[in-house]
């Protein structure tokens, strides 16, 4: 690289966006920090990260104007990285505490991760810790995706949270993990648009190789 | 290819140092908590745990500094308890670069504090970290009860019913420690661990009273844990945590080896 990559970080009062910082810093970027769409200009790569609540999250978003913004940036065909419910907003719904609207970007919805095991045995949620990725369909290669130096089935991500989306369009899956036999959406891509589920920013090496992969993107 | 289970090294930190101590008094320097917390991520630790055991509030401010540092070289995830009462502590913590927090007195004293804070916070952030002593005689029905203040003060709650009452007002994650076992090396009260764990809809995380690997392994297969904490069997070095996590594969759980 001969000049740091850039990113915008969307800060809508999400409490782990400085550890999203930090790993990004860590990974050669410069971080430009954004509290509103109003004063913020194009961004080269756009980062959304987020934790909590999906109703708190995107009203949020709306409120300081994101929504328009991250729209008109995934339009541009930069690339955008959403992380855990920065992934989730991405959908058009959210069922958790009751329906809320998400932005509506990729067709889908999000629900909750189940509570009980494909034995019928009950398992915790939230589902909290550290699950290995398997592409989400035989046939999809993650050659030149956010995972290129990931090998399927083998190494951990660390994922915190009781929702995950479900994306209407198979072509939009790009890796899951499995929770008590189920498939739980653990990364997207399509095109420039790319989110994970799992925290790259608390996974480690494994994490930080994503990071440095979406910023060679 | 499922969920792992967890391995976290708990770092008892009282103004700025590692200290470790048995039931909870004698406490031992054991070292620098950023300089440990990055040991710990090198040796494969799945998470860390912070608790701050600072007593005077002039040196509060030390585990924000600390919890910072550690984020500025650790990638993992982090929890952080010790004095959490407001809604302000949470979010002073979670900005120095914690992932979760532990509340413990103050869930006991104001579990509507719980709820306030998961509703902020989102529920996967809110950790409610149970002391509880058995006070059940031989041949009774067992039975565990809080104690708080450092398991210096009663409080006649029932640690089931109360670990039940919190994850309803929205704890995301519990940390039981038995305090009888804490510190004593002969292993978790794995009846304490199964009868919540089996209660509740959230993981549990099993703590008190590591002593040997076997006691690890006991944490997740006979007391349903999905996470086990220890303190001064890797603090002193007695094992690795890497020892721990293929010891505890090789006894059929599913870890993160790589």
């Amino acid at each position: 690289m001969t000049k740091a990559a850039e990113i915008t970080l969307v800060d809508y009062g999400m409490a782990n966006m400085l550890n999203v910082a930090r790993a990004f810093r860590h990974c050669g970027a410069e971080i430009r920090v954004v509290e509103s769409a109003a004063e913020a200009g194009p961004a080269e790569r756009l980062v959304v990260p987020g934790v909590g609540a999906f109703e708190k999250s995107i009203r949020a978003v709306r409120e300081k104007g994101f929504d328009e913004f991250i729209r008109r940036h995934v339009e541009t065909g930069r690339p955008f990285l959403g992380v855990c419910v920065g992934m989730q907003m991405l959908f058009e719904a959210s069922e958790e505490f009751g329906e809320h609207q998400g932005l509506g970007i990729l067709p889908g919805r999000v629900a909750r991760v189940p509570s009980v095991d494909t034995a019928g045995e009950p398992q915790p949620v939230p589902h909290i810790g550290w699950s290995a990725l398997v592409p989400a369909q035989a046939e999809r290669s993650w050659e030149g995706t956010l995972l290129a130096d990931h090998q399927p089935g083998a190494s951990s991500v660390y994922f915190v949270h009781s929702f995950a989306a479900r994306p209407a369009d198979e072509g939009d899956m790009l890796a899951d993990c499995l929770y008590g036999g189920h498939r739980i959406c653990a990364a997207v891509q399509r095109d420039n648009i790319c989110a994970t589920q799992f925290h790259p920013e608390r996974s480690g090496e494994i994490g930080l190789s994503v990071i440095r992969r979406f910023l060679s993107l | 290819m499922t969920l792992k289970a967890r391995v976290i090294p708990c770092l008892d930190v009282k103004d700025g140092r590692v200290v470790k101590g048995v039931s909870f008094v004698n406490l031992v320097d054991a070292g620098d908590p950023v300089e440990s917390a990055k040991a710990y991520d090198a040796a494969g630790a799945d998470e860390l745990c912070f608790l701050d055991i600072t007593a005077s509030s002039d040196n509060r401010d030390t585990i924000f500094d600390v919890v910072a540092r550690t984020a500025d070289h650790c990638f993992m995830p982090l929890t952080v308890g010790g004095g959490v009462r407001t809604v302000a502590d949470i979010r002073k913590l979670l900005l120095a670069g914690a992932d979760k927090v532990s509340i413990n007195s103050a869930a006991v004293s104001n579990p509507d504090f719980v709820a306030e804070a998961a509703d902020k916070f989102g529920n996967q952030c809110i950790v409610v970290s149970i002391d509880s002593k058995k006070v059940s005689a031989e041949g009774e029905e067992d039975r565990w009860e809080i104690f708080t203040h450092g398991g210096r003060k009663p409080t006649g709650i029932d640690a089931v019913a109360f670990a039940e009452k919190m994850v309803e007002r929205g704890a995301g994650e519990l940390l039981l420690t038995s305090m009888d076992r804490d510190g004593q090396k002969g292993g978790y009260d794995i009846a304490l661990t199964r009868t919540i764990a089996d209660r509740v809809s959230v993981p549990v995380i099993a703590s008190g009273g590591v002593g040997t690997l076997d006691h690890l392994v006991e944490g997740v297969r006979d007391g349903h844990a999905t996470a086990v904490l220890a303190a001064s069997i890797f603090h002193f070095g007695t094992y690795t945590v890497g020892e721990a996590k293929r010891y505890m594969a090789e006894h059929g759980i599913a870890m993160r080896l790589d």
